[in-house]
């Protein structure tokens, strides 16, 4: 009988920091009532920032405690720090629409907190068994933000069916976890790697299937084809600043659990896992591209943009190498940013006090709020991946990973989808500039909204000239998990 | 005859099966859709049981708890969600979930 000393404790500190902080801020909201949202929105902002120092100070090489159940190293670190950038940016985001929507409640930000905690336990999971509550905590606090808009129709069904189809891939992630657990005799990452090694169950039909079910799971939680069919639903009946919660940090925190996941203990199978994930990776990108281009709600298109951008992530999965994986990192980062900004922009569109979010509402923009459209215009040009800008880089890392491993068919069937995607992208600056000016948006914008466009908008567009940092720091993160 | 691990994952397949099939071939009620993720998860606990006997390893019970109690967290936010749901669209027939086109 092993017990926990302090010492064990602290690898974990950023998630302890984020659980007891959550239960102080769930008081303080009791207390002050609805009257305290800002002052816990704050907090939890607060929060946030100081468990990514936590984690940014805290062991950067590989540490396992909790008898093997939880894992910090570089790539855990790289990817909470984006996670929980995501998650302070999108409580940032929603203060305004909150108070202007009447629906500022402090439970709020103290669900996207307990999501993040979720996010946190996920990436570092080092068991079947962290895996999955991590995932859970995740999901079970996103079903409810995503029905946090409680009067409205569209907002309580897509909770309900983001409920449900979420529900239904728990089910298919544990059955895959059930019988990985009887094929192999164990749920721990590293035992199992060991165990793929030495015996020959790598092979087996059982431990096959049980990592088919996995993948069909997890590829839930990222959205990629052909489980794709909630995104569109919940992204448009979420409210606003929900939905620019669910586009970045879970999405960043689902994939780098499905890189652990597939790599750490299952690289003995890399043939069998690499040729599902060419697959929904090809159609993730294909339908991204084409489902899009029919439409006009700016949420919805931004929906399947991110079924697309998931799959050109999974790529650089598929390539299974150490600069696949970066490939993947680096693209994550970009996305996050590119993703974030472009929220920020829908968030501002405002006309007489009611949100609008059609593609046409954008029309004449470049002459009524020039400097809105020129970063919303930067950020179309990016997730397009037209160079300079920073998400040119993010495609072209991944394309590179995916031809340096003989994945011809799969690289350009990238360029060809990425070709097609870039028409909606091109159509909404085509819009801003050139159509017959909509009703203008109210002015001014929002500081904090204001502030998110330009930081992204500058980081979209400068990143060509400093990458180095980025690019280093996602090299490390990849050769941690990598064995 | 003897019962080997191999009834129990039989057993639990069809419970499995049958939990995916009650939620895309049901068009009645949302309702039958919970008890068909509840089936779900259920077969799952009698496969990580039944493996767990079979390896003489705790591991497997322990999982079943937990896979238990998230299943209770995951009824009680299913039925909340659908509470509200109802109050807004005054039904839960699968059939008029319909307002965006998925």
């Amino acid at each position: 009988m092993t017990t926990l000393s302090m010492s064990d404790l602290m690898p974990a500190l950023p998630e302890l920091w984020v659980a007891a902080a959550s239960l102080v801020l769930l008081l303080i909201g009791t207390f002050r009532g609805d009257r305290g949202t800002g002052l816990v929105s704050w907090l939890s902002i607060a929060v946030l920032i100081i468990a990514a120092v936590l984690v940014v100070s805290g062991p950067q090489d590989k540490t396992v405690t909790f008898g093997g159940m939880f894992i910090v190293d570089a790539f855990g670190v790289f990817a909470k720090v984006l996670a929980l950038l995501g998650s302070s940016l999108a409580i940032i985001m929603s203060l305004g629409y909150l108070r202007n929507e009447g629906m500022a409640r402090f439970e709020f930000p103290i669900l996207i907190v307990l999501a993040t905690l979720g996010m946190m336990m996920m990436i570092s999971a080092n068991d079947m068994m962290s895996l999955y509550l991590g995932l859970e905590l995740q999901s079970l606090a996103l079903y409810v933000v995503a029905a946090f808009k409680r009067d409205s129709v569209r907002a309580t069904e897509a909770g309900l069916k983001y409920f449900v189809l979420g529900a239904l891939s728990s089910g298919m992630l544990l059955y895959g976890i059930s019988l990985i657990y009887g094929f192999t005799g164990s749920t721990n990452f590293v035992q199992l790697a060991e165990t793929l090694r030495s015996t020959d169950v790598a092979h087996s039909v059982g431990l096959i299937v049980g990592l088919v079910f996995l993948v069909s799971g997890l590829a839930f939680k990222v959205s990629a084809v052909p489980f794709h069919m909630w995104t569109p639903d919940v992204y448009e009946g979420a409210a606003t600043p929900v939905t620019a919660f669910l586009a970045a940090a879970p999405k960043i925190a689902a994939m780098a659990l499905f890189l652990r996941t597939l790599v750490a203990p299952f690289m003995e199978a890399f043939a069998q896992w690499q040729q599902i994930i060419v697959v929904i990776a090809i159609a993730s990108m294909a339908l991204g591209a084409f489902a899009a281009l029919r439409q006009d709600n700016l949420k919805r298109l931004m929906a399947y943009s991110s079924i697309g951008h998931m799959g050109y992530a999974l790529m650089g999965l598929a390539a299974g190498t150490s600069q696949g994986l970066q490939g993947v990192l680096v693209y994550l980062a970009l996305y996050l940013v590119m993703n974030v900004g472009t929220f920020a922009a829908i968030l501002t569109m405002r006309v007489r006090g009611t949100m609008v979010e059609g593609v046409n509402d954008l029309a004449g923009l470049g002459k009524s709020n020039p400097m809105m459209a020129f970063a919303l215009a930067i950020l179309m040009f990016s997730l397009a991946g037209i160079p300079p800008m920073a998400g040119f880089f993010g495609k072209f890392y991944v394309f590179l990973a995916a031809v340096d491993a003989k994945l011809y068919v799969m690289a350009v069937a990238g360029v060809l989808s990425s070709v097609v995607a870039a028409y909606y992208y091109l159509r909404i600056i085509k819009v801003m500039y050139f159509d017959d000016p909509a009703e203008s948006f109210e002015q001014p914008m929002p500081g904090e909204m204001r502030a998110i466009l330009a930081v992204s908008g500058a980081f979209t567009l400068l990143f060509v000239l400093y990458p180095a940092p980025l690019l280093a720091w996602a090299r490390i993160a990849a050769g941690a998990l990598l064995p | 005859m003897a019962i080997g691990v191999g009834h129990f994952l039989t057993v639990a397949a069809i419970l499995f099966t049958l939990g995916i099939f009650g939620i895309f071939l049901n068009r009645k009620n949302v309702i039958i859709i919970l008890m068909s993720i509840e089936l779900m998860l259920l077969a799952v606990n009698i496969n990580l049981v039944g493996f767990s006997a079979h390896l003489n390893d705790l591991v497997g019970q322990v999982f079943t708890m937990f896979v238990l109690t998230v299943a209770a967290a995951e009824a009680a936010i299913g039925l909340a969600i659908l509470v509200i749901y109802f109050r807004n669209r005054g039904s839960i027939a699968v059939e008029d979930i319909n307002v965006m086109k998925g």
